[in-house]
Parts: C-alpha cells; structure tokens; sequence
C-alpha cells in the first residue's frame, strides 16, 4: 500500500526524522571520542611535541641528471656542498650564537647579520641559509663545536660539477640560482627559491628533465633544534640522464686547438646530424657560475671584447668567404649557366663597368672549370658565375642550403644570419640592387652572413649527397636507473636541389681542394684519409689598396677571418667539420689544421676503440 | 504582506545557537589572524564581521517571504545559481590554480557554495511531489540526479573536490531521507559495486596515487600529512582546558595550514582545549537537533525536506571539517560554518538558517 504525501503524513516523516537523529548522535559521538583521546590520552605528548615545534620538515634536494658523451665518458655530475644554516626560534640568543660561529670559523660576523636581516619575518623556525658551499676545513670547525652553536644546522646538498674546466662550456651551458622573476613565470613548477636552474645550453634546454624532485623529511627536534630522529622520509627523486650526441675526443681536440684563438668548430656525423663536436672560443669556466661568481668576475666576463659569453658556433655570424663557393657552384651548375666543360679565363682580375674586381691570385688562374676553380678557389670564375646567376636566383640555392634560417638546433638563441636579395636591400636601403655587389656576394662576401653551424650542416649535406638534418645534440634521456625516457631521431630539414651529377663535380672540386697538386688546402692531405674541404679567407675591410696588403703589418683587429669547411674520408664521408677563426687570416693555415685535427681524433680514435 | 502572527513564532532558541557559534567563530579567527609574527591577514577579522552583516540581513530577507515562494521559485533559483556557475567557469578569477570567484566589486563570491542552497531547493521541490511510503523508484530517481550531477561536474572541474563532495552528500542525504524503494536500493549498491573497481581498474597510476593520498594523508608526509600532524598536536596540546587565548603557539607560528579557514578548529582546540572546542560540539550537535525538529514538525512535504536538507548541509561541513582536522578523514577544503573565514561560506550557511527560520515560523501557521 502506497501513500503519496502530498497531503500531511506527518507521522511518517516523524519515523524518518528519528533515523536521521541517531546517525546524527553516531557521528557526534565519534568526534567527542577523538577529541577526548587526542585532548586527554594523548594531551600530555602531544604538548610536549608542541613545546618547541618539535616536528619540522627539512627539504632533501635532487641530484641534478648526469650529462654524459656519446660513448659514457662523463661531462657533468654533482659533488657534496655543505651549506650552514640558521633557525632563529632555536639560535637563543642569536647574537652570541653568530658571534661563536664567526670565532670558530673566520667568517666575516657583518656578513652573517646582513643574511639574517634579509631572512628574518620568514617565521622564526624557518632556517635561514648564511652560507654556502663551505671548505672541509670550516665544516669540522663547525662539526666540533656543534653543542657551543645553538640553532646552527649544517646540511649537505648536491652541487653541479663540471668535469673538465672548459668541458664544451657553450654547449653544455651552466646553473645558478633561479630568479625572482623565473619563479614568477611559472615555467619552473618543481623549483623553489635558492634552487640552481640551468641558464644556458643544454642544461637550459633539458632543464625539466635534469632537475628531478624535491624529497623531505620530517624529523623530530630537541629544544635546541637538533634532530633526535627522523619520523619519515620521502627520497628526492634524481634527475634524468643526458647521453649527447657529442663526442668528448673531437671536442677536448677542437677546443685544445681553438685555445688562445677566437672562433668556433663544429663537428657533424653527415648522415644524422648529429653534433659530435660544438666549440666556442674563448670559453668560460662553468664552475664558476655554480660556485658563485663576484660581480667583479661577471663584469669581466661580459665586458670582454672577445665575448667569451657567446656561442659562436650558433651565434656568430660572419660572411661565408670562398666557401660559399660551393653554393655558387651548385647554383650555376643547376641554372646551367656552366657546365662541367665550361672554361672561363682568369686574368687575375675582372672588370665591370668601370670597377676591377681582383681574383686573389694576382698573376691570375689562366683558364679552368669548375672542378679547377673549386680547387684553387679561382674569384674570377665565381664572379662571372655569379653575374650570370643574378642575385636572386643565386639566394635561391643559398637558401635552400639551409643558409639564412635557423638550422633548428635545441639550443636558445640561435642567429639565422642572412642571405642578401634583390627585395632585401630595397626595403633595408630603399636602394635598387648593384650588379657589382652580385660579385662579391658570389664569393661569400658583401651582406652574406652566417653561423658556423650552418656551414658544418651545409659541409655535411653536401657529404651525405644533399640532405639538410637538424642538428641534433641529444642522443638519450635515461632515468637515474638508467630505463629510456626519450630517444633522439635525425630529423631531416631539407635537401639541397642539386643533380647527381651537379654533386659529383663538386665533390671532386672539394676533393681536389685538399688531394690536388694546387688545391688551396694542400697542405693538410693526411697519409690513408683523404679529406675533402673548401677554404675561406673573410675580409674584414671590403676593399684592400694594393700595397697597403703587400707592405703593411695590419692591425690584428682588422685582419681576414680563416674559414674551413670539411668532410673525411671522401669516399664515405663520417665527419662534416666547419671551422673559423677571427683574424686567423688564412683559411688554409689558421682553420684547415684544426678541421684536419678534429676529424683524426674521430676517425683515428674511432678505430682504436 | 508579513503576518504579525508570525512574530510571536520566531524561534529565539535557533537564533541563539546561532549568535552563540558565530561569537565563538569571531573570536576564534580574530586569534588565528592576530596571533600570527607576520600577518597578512588582519583585515579578515573585520572583513568578516561584516560578511556576518550581511549574512544577517540575508537570513531576514530569506524568512520574511514564506518558503512556498521557494517551492514555486526553485526553478529560477537553481537555474541562477548554474548560470553563475557557468559564469566563473568562463570569467572566474584564478587564484591559486583554481576558478572559483566572481568578482562582485570589492568582494569576491565563490558561487559553489550558493549552488548547496538552490541544489537544497530544487531536489526538496522535485521530492516534496514524489516522495511516497514505498520509496522511490529508479526512474523517479534520475532527475534528481541528473540534477545533482550538473552543478556537481562544473564545481569539480573548477577544481574544488570539497565543495562538490559536499553538494554530492546534501543530495544522497535528502534522498535517503525521503526513502528509496529497496528495489532500486539493491540495484544501485550492485551497480556501485561494480563499476568503483571497474573505474579503478581503467585509473592511470598517477590518479590512483592521488586518491590514496586523498583517503590516506601519511602518504603524504611533506604535504597533507604534515599538515595532519600539526593540526593533531595543535588540538591536542591543547588539553583540558587550553593554552588561553591569543597563547596558541602552533597557531601564532605559523605551523598549522590554512589557520583561517580550514583549519581554524585546530586553532580553537589548541586555545580552549576540551572544554571550549567540547561545547563547540555540542553546540553544533544542538543545532543539528533543532534543524530535525523544525524538520519534524513542519507538516507540509516541502517544508520538511527543505529543512533536512539544510541540517544536512550544516551536519556534513562540521562532520568533514572537524573530522578532518583531527585526522579522521580525508584533507579536503570544507569550510566550518560559522566559524571559518570566507564572505560565501558564511553568507550561504545564514541563507540556510534563514530557510530554517522561515520553516520555522511558519509551521504552525498552515492549517
């Protein structure tokens, strides 16, 4: 029987009422009981655990990931730092305390007040950091007179540590301690004010795989702050592993030889793109920044002429010079403006209008093809190569060999450099383009510029027989327990539009550059590698009088940057190298000996292992 | 319009409880807010005086209409109170990595804890037409559900777990109230047995992490369990009669979360000890009762269930909240009525007592 209650059946809720009351009185009574046993039973304790605020936590910090070359030969890992600390509520008085610690050890007593004014109003049993990273030496001072030193808490964390002083410095970039402003941004949700972030390169780049977690424990104190024992630990969790793509031989080998130079080199497996060397020069000592850095000595560092803060590999930009003779020889062979019969004649200079243009060679290359202009790096040939181009068709190719645009490396602030046409310098200058610029633009000079990165990913297309990679750094991302996280793949950017028979001259001429009886860098062919290469020599001053190159010494600053570009062994090429040297003035003597040099600690230290 | 009658049924006794709570309340967050080294917050006391204010008119303007206005308005009310909703959902303001606050001028209003009072409304409307001896059936039971779920969702996405779990025990508690038919009973339960391992099964591992550190907050020793703890030693050092006012040290050093708001019992426990958070209790108890007996003797349907509803809105906060804070249940942000800072927490438990007052004054007048 079923009553609808739209009318009054009060009684009927009455009995629903009662049900609701004694779950009501249930409930209720449970909470009395916990009151009463926590207020009661467990008053006297939980007082006393009150007292001094005898739980806390402490934070535990994670190792920063290891950074390791491609064959497991370690780059970064982490030393144990000591940093002091003090809690205020447990420093009584904190006065006297302070006066003791600098007693025993020789800090300076003005020091640590300041880091107590700055960290006070954070709450009294909050710990304050007074120093960091301190020597052995002060550490048992400490340790030793711990029961004078009240309040006083030492605690170990890992710190990043750099295992060779310049240890590929740019690429693999540097930490310090994260910003005011980056904690805003939100792009760092693991890290806490006082962490180390990575600021450049690939510790910038990789950060949220290298920083791991943050662990704590919470351990119980005495009055006087010191721990009785833990009561639970959560581990900090390490960061992942780096594996790069890099190779620590051909870099140790190209940042040895750029010592004391300023340039950069960059090394490349042609057919993946992967970085197996990247160097910049002068570098700068990453330890420096984990260690703390006086303003002093950051100063230095940026206000270096020499820029040691920079990564040239990626970030210098400077013209091509006769390299980028190897994009108007692919331009003019694919345009058939020459063919691989085309004979042009070289006087030692060549007119237009009323201007002469000079060939390097004054006595002039008398007549040759292609493979022979390559090889002697002939101006001439290359002027009227280009003249027959046009600067547009001839930005063209340039562009499709990946010059002028980032080449898409995992690195911040990479430059694009620049590829000059037509339409460019109208809307730059508001002034039409001049046939005689197209002539210093076919022999790398005039507005061209760009990156040695891009030269090493051109040199190695042209090795691979045309195909553009991205260059890639990062080979691996394992975890501490070493599963795979992440796994590195070449990433194809491009090709450059040449025939078959377009590559096959100009590797011949590349070849010849190094294995011919007058090829310009002769003077590296090595016994059982043949190396194929193309040299540069950047001029600084566009136009250069006759005698002022023959008689004068010139200023350092204004003499010609060394450029060289290569591939080995020709036949199967395993290594695209590109190199410049600031000043170096000849490509063939100041950069060919160090391309040479990194590619025989590759291809020779490869076979030893 | 206002029946001088009724005058003479305004209910004192649940007024005074009231009064008697809310002083408690002040009292308690003027001493989590001024004891503190630092704090930030100082205005909160006053700020919530006069929430109370508010909260007070609005209890007014709730009982002098009689409540079969909310029986015929209930649709509006709760379309309202979704609309708001919605609203914050799309142009809420974002604080501490949840939408939940309209800004209304200088004050900011969670519209969830509005939601409690029209979910209140529209299911006592829905079941003061249904409800029946034998209990409802399945099919009498998917519009209330369904009329649950929408707030339910829009608040758990904001995310704001508490408040959702909240609205979700409101409904079950009126539901349960108003009888379901055991056969429906019996199919609900199997189907709930069924599909909570089903659903755990398809979890990525990191949710089912989070659930079990939701039910179990020592799995959590640096977060929620920590907190736990200290809450624990702040209400147990406080004894049998308390460290005195304005002496709690957990509270004035800054070791308890949230002393303000979630965890302002703790602060009480740990000033007054038993005997003060003991009468607390035991005031709430006596407000839980007096809720049932307004519920009890009101002889119209609507009425009745509209008062449960609201005593079981009252019951649950304290329930969770205290027993959350003692380490009875989950870490989730309920609010303490009455006692906890917060413009909407005490603005919406006021429109509750209004809805009870209004109950109240007018059963006996209907006949």
């Amino acid at each position: 029987m079923t009553t609808h209650l739209n009318t009054v059946a009060s009684e009927w809720f009455k009995q629903r009422i009662i049900g609701v009351v004694l779950i009501a009185v249930a409930a209720f009574v449970i909470l009395f009981a916990r009151l009463f046993y926590l207020q009661l039973v467990e008053g006297e304790r939980l007082r006393h655990l009150s007292v001094n605020n005898r739980i806390r936590l402490q934070d535990i910090e994670p190792s920063r990931g290891l950074i390791f070359d491609r064959n497991g030969m370690r780059i970064a890992d982490n030393r144990p730092a000591f940093d002091i600390y003090i809690t205020l509520k447990d420093a009584r008085p904190a006065e006297k305390t302070l006066e003791k610690l600098a007693f025993y050890t020789d800090f300076p007593i003005e020091e640590l007040k300041e880091k107590i004014k700055k960290g006070r109003g954070r709450g009294a049993y909050k710990p304050i950091l007074i120093r960091q990273d301190i020597s052995w030496d002060t550490l048992a001072a400490i340790e030793v007179h711990k029961f004078d030193l009240p309040g006083i808490t030492v605690n170990v964390k890992p710190r990043r540590h750099y295992l060779d002083k310049n240890g590929a410095a740019h690429l693999i970039g540097y930490l310090s301690e994260i910003s005011a402003n980056e904690l805003k941004s939100g792009k760092y949700p693991g890290s806490r004010s006082g962490d180390f972030i990575g600021k450049f390169g690939v510790e910038k780049a990789h950060e949220n795989y290298l920083q791991g977690k943050h662990g704590g424990r919470q351990v119980e104190v005495d009055v006087r702050g010191r721990v009785i024992r833990p009561l639970k630990t959560v581990a900090a969790k390490p960061g992942n592993n780096l594996i790069l793509t890099l190779d620590q031989k051909v870099q140790a080998r190209a940042e040895n030889r750029l010592s004391g130079q300023v340039g950069a080199a960059v090394a490349i497996e042609p057919d993946t793109g992967r970085i197996l060397a990247l160097a910049s020069s002068p570098a700068y000592n990453q330890n420096a920044f984990v260690d703390g850095m006086s303003a002093k000595a950051w100063r230095a560092l940026n206000s270096n002429p020499d820029h040691p803060m920079v990564n040239k590999a990626i970030q210098g930009t400077y013209p091509p010079a006769s390299t980028y003779k190897i994009v108007t020889a692919i331009a003019g062979l694919e345009e058939g403006v020459i063919d691989q019969d085309t004979l042009i004649h070289c006087p030692g200079w060549f007119k237009l209008g009323n201007r002469v243009s000079r060939c390097w060679k004054k006595g002039g290359h008398g007549k040759m093809n292609v493979i022979q202009a390559i090889e002697q790096s002939c101006d001439v040939y290359f002027y009227q190569v280009g003249l027959k181009l046009g600067i547009d068709r001839l930005a063209w190719h340039a562009k499709a060999c990946g010059l002028g645009t980032r080449t898409g490396i995992r690195l911040d602030r990479e430059k694009s450099g620049l590829i000059p046409t037509a339409a460019w310098k109208k809307r730059r200058y508001g002034i039409p383009w001049q046939q005689g610029e197209t002539l210093s633009v076919a022999i790398g000079q005039g507005y061209n510029l760009v990156t040695p990165l891009q030269m090493a990913v051109l040199t190695a297309a042209v090795a691979n027989a045309g195909t553009r990679y991205r260059p890639m750094i990062l080979e691996r991302i394992e975890t501490a327990e070493g599963e795979t996280v992440f796994q590195g793949a070449p990433e194809v950017t491009g090709r450059l539009s040449m025939t078959p028979t377009t590559l096959a001259l100009v590797r011949r001429g590349l070849f010849d550059v190094v294995q011919g009886e007058a090829g310009t860098a002769r003077r590296i062919r090595t016994r059982g590698i043949n190396i194929s290469g193309k040299t540069g020599t950047a001029q600084i001053i566009a136009l250069k009088s006759e005698e002022e190159e023959e008689e004068t010494e010139v200023e350092d600053r204004f003499k010609d940057h060394a450029w060289f570009v290569a591939y080995a062994p020709s036949e199967s090429p395993q290594i695209a190298v590109a190199v410049i040297i600031e000043h170096g003035e000849h490509g063939s003597s100041a950069a060919a000996p160090i391309a040479q040099d990194m590619i025989l600690a590759y291809l020779r230290g490869e076979k030893k292992n | 319009m206002f029946d001088r009658r009724l005058a003479q049924f305004f209910d004192w006794g649940l007024l005074g409880i009231v009064v008697l709570i809310g002083g408690a309340g002040l009292l308690t967050l003027y001493s989590a807010v001024n004891s503190g080294a630092v704090n930030p917050y100082s205005a909160f006391f006053l700020k919530q005086t006069v929430w109370f204010c508010i909260g007070f008119v609005l209890m007014i303007g709730v009982f002098l209409f009689s409540y079969k206005m909310f029986e015929q308005w209930g649709n509006v009310i709760y379309g309202i109170c979704i609309v708001l909703l919605l609203w914050v959902e799309w142009f809420g303001k974002y604080v501490g990595g949840s939408r939940r606050w309209l800004e209304i001028g200088p004050a900011s209003l969670q519209p969830s804890e509005l939601v409690k009072i029209g979910v209140i409304i529209i299911l006592a409307r829905y079941f003061a037409k249904t409800v029946n001896t034998r209990g409802l059936s399945l099919r009498e039971l998917v519009r209330p559900m369904i009329l649950t779920l929408i707030p339910v969702a829009i608040i758990v996405r904001q995310p704001d777990l508490g408040t959702g779990m909240v609205v979700v025990l409101i409904a079950l508690s009126i539901t349960v109230f108003v009888k379901i038919e055991r056969r429906a009973l019996i199919t609900i339960i199997s189907g709930c047995m069924v599909a909570v391992p089903l659903v755990w099964f398809l979890l990525k591992p990191y949710q089912k992490r989070r659930i079990l550190t939701f039910l179990d907050p020592e799995r959590d020793p640096l977060g929620a369990g920590y907190h736990i703890i200290q809450s624990k030693i702040a209400i147990g050092s406080g004894m049998l009669s308390g460290k005195g006012y304005l002496q709690g040290t957990q509270n004035a050093l800054d070791f308890l979360p949230e002393q303000h708001t979630d965890f302002i019992f703790s602060v009480l426990a740990e000033e007054w000890g038993l005997v003060g958070s003991g009468l607390l209790l035991i005031l709430f108890f006596l407000l839980i009762l007096w809720g049932l007996n307004i519920a009890q003797s009101c002889r119209d349907p609507f009425g009745n269930i509209l008062s449960v509803g609201v005593t079981a809105m009252i019951f649950w906060q304290v329930v969770i909240n205290i027993g959350m804070v003692m380490g009875l249940m989950p870490v989730v942000g309920v609010t303490l009525p009455f006692i906890s800072y917060g413009g909407s927490s005490i603005i919406t438990v006021m429109m509750g007592i209004g809805l009870l007052m209004n109950v109240s004054m007018r059963r006996y007048i209907f006949e």
